[in-house]
């Protein structure tokens, strides 16, 4: 077990460094840079810059260097814990980004819980009771969650709140804690605003996850040492319980692996939508304004959480499934 | 040696399986094929038809995606007003509802929309005039528009019954610019539609190409191609594809952003395609009957695309149209963005771009309309695919 999480965590540092390749290509894709974009928004306001002037931004920020010079200083600042300054903001990444990333945790983290909580209920309900009426009610349900997409949900719900209750729930903040230091008062505040956009986020992964696990303990129910354990007189319920459950989980916690990225960067767009203070329309405005330096890390950020969760899923299956840890080994 | 005579030996390889009259799923075939041996003679895709055909819902969801790619043919036929015309005095009107009787009994009819301004906000208020008509009549004539851009034609499948009474009416009414909602989005059915579809074909030629090579050469190959497909598919993809299409110049036109979209959506949509074909390829590859393809001295190509392909086509159109849907709601997340495509161009993500916010939908909720038909696509689209997907293997 020891000797397969090591290999894996080994992998991390390659990953790592070819993200760190893929996002800086990206953010060097758009033509032109930041200063280009900061001169024609100028232009447009009427006043101009001089010539000297924007060679002296460019030598400041490096972009008169050499693609791969420029790399590696953005790399090895990262890797110093400086995570660059934001052109746009004039404020540094690492200040900006902290609070929204917790924040986006935060999402993720209620989002993830609904979902399992919500979804395994519903799929064993649907396998052990199949062809019943809730069994096609959550058929329907589970079809309409994956067709409909998330920013859809989203602005349903909004305008519903909005036509019927008189209430606008964007943000994750009431106005009068939204710049305030965090205290007891906030912290509830959030969880006040955070349950709608989780629940929104959720529905999508809960009717997939649902479908799956309604496929995999079917596949189990049909197994004949269910009627075995039957003709020994164990009671439905344990039995279930106790082992088709458990088998038909493992199918479950290797869909972690692609089911986290998916929330995170899923979360992005209902984020943009509600308002939501993540670093998910941070990203979308960073890009706009081709704030590059910014927009690369969020990029960087996204993908380490992609990394992050096919490793748990990894490690937790190897834990749950004893021969998937003997194969490697 | 064609592909006829898989029908004997099953896919999935092993023991020869019973005869197929004694399972559940074959008991159906019997049915409708009268007796056994229609079964052992039909050829694969007459199995996938028999299968499918009695999944009423995936049947059901077939005849919609029909409908639906008939607008995507013809959007003009089906639009009652140019969907670029824009105008100042119709902005927000809301859904004029199409009245199909009267006391005289049939009557295509919508009441006349009529404008107050509200005192106190001066904003425009629509009100339905129950005391003015507006006649309206199927294949009435409209504006000119070429069909398939060959045939000139100004007949339109809904209309004003005397277009010289110089009326409007807008069914899924306007937007902030007074364009005709209804007509813009027949047109975005056209762009979101064959985007998906684009996108799944380039992605088709990716996955089996490369999935192709790798499951057939196996080894260094083999294990490269894995390799990029975990690293593509251990990428983020919506902030991945957000930066590349952001990336895309502005000064494009409509018609280059569209191509540079769908390669953007298949580069990492190939993978998912590309592991299916491999794994087929490699059970396939140990088949009896590509071991006698190759004894008999079948060159490489011929196994591959006359023995091989063949038998997995239909597993490969199912996971395409189990795609397609995936690829219209990335474009709609995209453009609705506004990452994707950009106005002039029309598309479903374009139009709900007008219903961004909570300040657009509380004035002008229909805004939020073309929501409903990327809904019913993937709905449709989802369920079709399902059903094609179960039918795919008649010998499961």
């Amino acid at each position: 077990m020891a000797q397969y999480i090591i290999k894996r965590l080994l992998l991390l540092p390659i990953l790592l460094f070819i993200f760190s390749i893929i996002a800086f290509a990206l953010i060097q894709a758009p033509p032109g840079d930041f200063i280009t974009s900061y001169i024609a928004e100028l232009a447009a306001s009427g006043s101009q810059m001089e010539q000297a002037q924007i060679d002296a931004l460019r030598a400041q920020y490096g972009l008169d260097q050499p693609m791969y010079i420029q790399y590696l200083k953005w790399m090895g600042n990262i890797l110093q814990g400086n995570l660059g300054v934001s052109l746009d903001w004039q404020k540094s990444n690492a200040e900006l980004i902290s609070e929204r990333l917790v924040l986006t945790l935060l999402l993720g983290a209620f989002t993830f819980i609904i979902t399992w909580a919500v979804a395994i209920p519903i799929g064993i309900y649907s396998a052990t009771r199949q062809y019943s009426f809730f069994d096609y009610f959550f058929t329907v349900f589970n079809y309409m969650g994956v067709a409909t997409p998330t920013f859809m949900t989203a602005l349903i719900i909004m305008w519903i709140a909005f036509k019927y209750f008189g209430a606008s729930v964007t943000g994750l903040f009431s106005p009068e804690y939204i710049a305030a230091p965090w205290s007891w008062g906030r912290a509830i505040d959030l969880l006040k605003h955070l349950w709608l956009p989780a629940l929104i986020l959720a529905l999508d992964g809960t009717a997939r996850l649902a479908r799956i696990m309604r496929a995999n303990l079917l596949d189990e129910l049909k197994k004949p040492y269910m009627e075995m354990a039957r003709a020994k007189g164990m009671s439905e319920w344990r039995l279930v319980m106790k082992y088709p459950v458990r088998l038909a989980f493992n199918p479950l916690v290797s869909t972690i692996g692609w089911y986290l990225p998916l929330l995170f960067s899923g979360s992005l767009i209902v984020a943009t939508v509600m308002n939501l203070p993540t670093i998910g329309p941070m990203l979308l405005r960073a890009l706009i304004v081709q704030d590059m330096f910014l927009a690369g890390i969020i990029i960087l950020i996204y993908c380490m959480l992609a990394i992050i969760g096919t490793l748990v899923s990894d490690i937790l299956l190897a834990w749950l499934d004893p021969r998937i840890r003997f194969e490697e080994e | 040696m064609t592909v006829k005579q898989q029908s004997v030996p099953p896919i999935s390889g092993g023991t020869p399986q019973p005869p197929l009259v004694e399972d559940e799923v074959s008991g159906a075939f019997v049915g409708l094929a009268q007796d056994a041996e229609a079964i052992y003679v039909a050829p694969n895709w007459k199995l996938v038809w028999w299968r499918f055909k009695r999944h009423r819902l995936a049947l059901f969801s077939g005849i919609v995606i029909i409908f639906i790619s008939t607008i995507a043919l013809v959007p003009a036929f089906f639009s009652t007003q140019i969907p670029h015309e824009t105008s100042a005095t119709q902005a927000f009107i809301p859904l004029q509802g199409l009245h199909f009787y009267d006391e005289d009994g049939f009557n295509l009819f919508v009441y006349d929309m009529e404008g107050q301004r509200n005192p106190t906000t001066l904003m425009m208020e629509w009100v339905p005039n129950e005391t003015k008509k507006i006649p309206l009549r199927l294949f009435a004539k409209g504006y000119e528009y070429e069909i398939f851009g060959l045939i000139p034609t100004n007949i339109h499948l809904i209309g004003l019954a005397n277009p010289e009474s110089g009326d409007q009416f807008h069914l899924l009414g306007t937007d902030r610019l007074g364009r005709d909602q209804w007509s813009r989005l027949m047109f975005g059915t056209q762009v979101s539609l064959s985007i998906g579809l684009v996108a799944v074909i380039m992605s088709i030629f990716l996955g089996v190409l490369l999935g192709g090579i790798s499951g057939y050469f196996g080894g260094l190959i083999d294990l490269i191609i894995q390799r990029l497909i975990e690293l593509l598919q251990s990428l983020p993809p919506i902030p991945i594809w957000m930066a590349l299409t952001a990336a895309l110049p502005r000064d494009w036109s409509v018609e280059q952003t569209y191509f540079a979209i769908t390669i953007i959506l298949s580069l990492l949509g190939w993978t998912t395609l590309g592991r299916e074909v491999r794994g087929r390829f490699l059970t396939l590859r140990e088949e009896d009957f590509v071991v006698a393809a190759q004894l008999i001295g079948a060159s490489k190509r011929r196994i591959i695309f006359r023995h091989m392909v063949p038998s997995f086509a239909s597993h490969i159109i199912a996971a395409s149209t189990l795609a397609i849907p995936v690829m219209i709601i990335n474009e709609t997340f995209l453009s609705f963005l506004g990452l994707g495509l950009r106005p002039p161009a029309i598309s479903w993500g374009v139009l709900l771009q007008e219903a961004q916010n909570l300040q657009s939908i509380a004035l002008a909720p229909w805004l939020l309309l073309p929501g409903l038909a990327v809904i019913i696509t993937v709905l449709t689209l989802n369920i079709l695919g399902d059903g094609l997907r179960d039918a795919a293997d008649p010998y499961s």
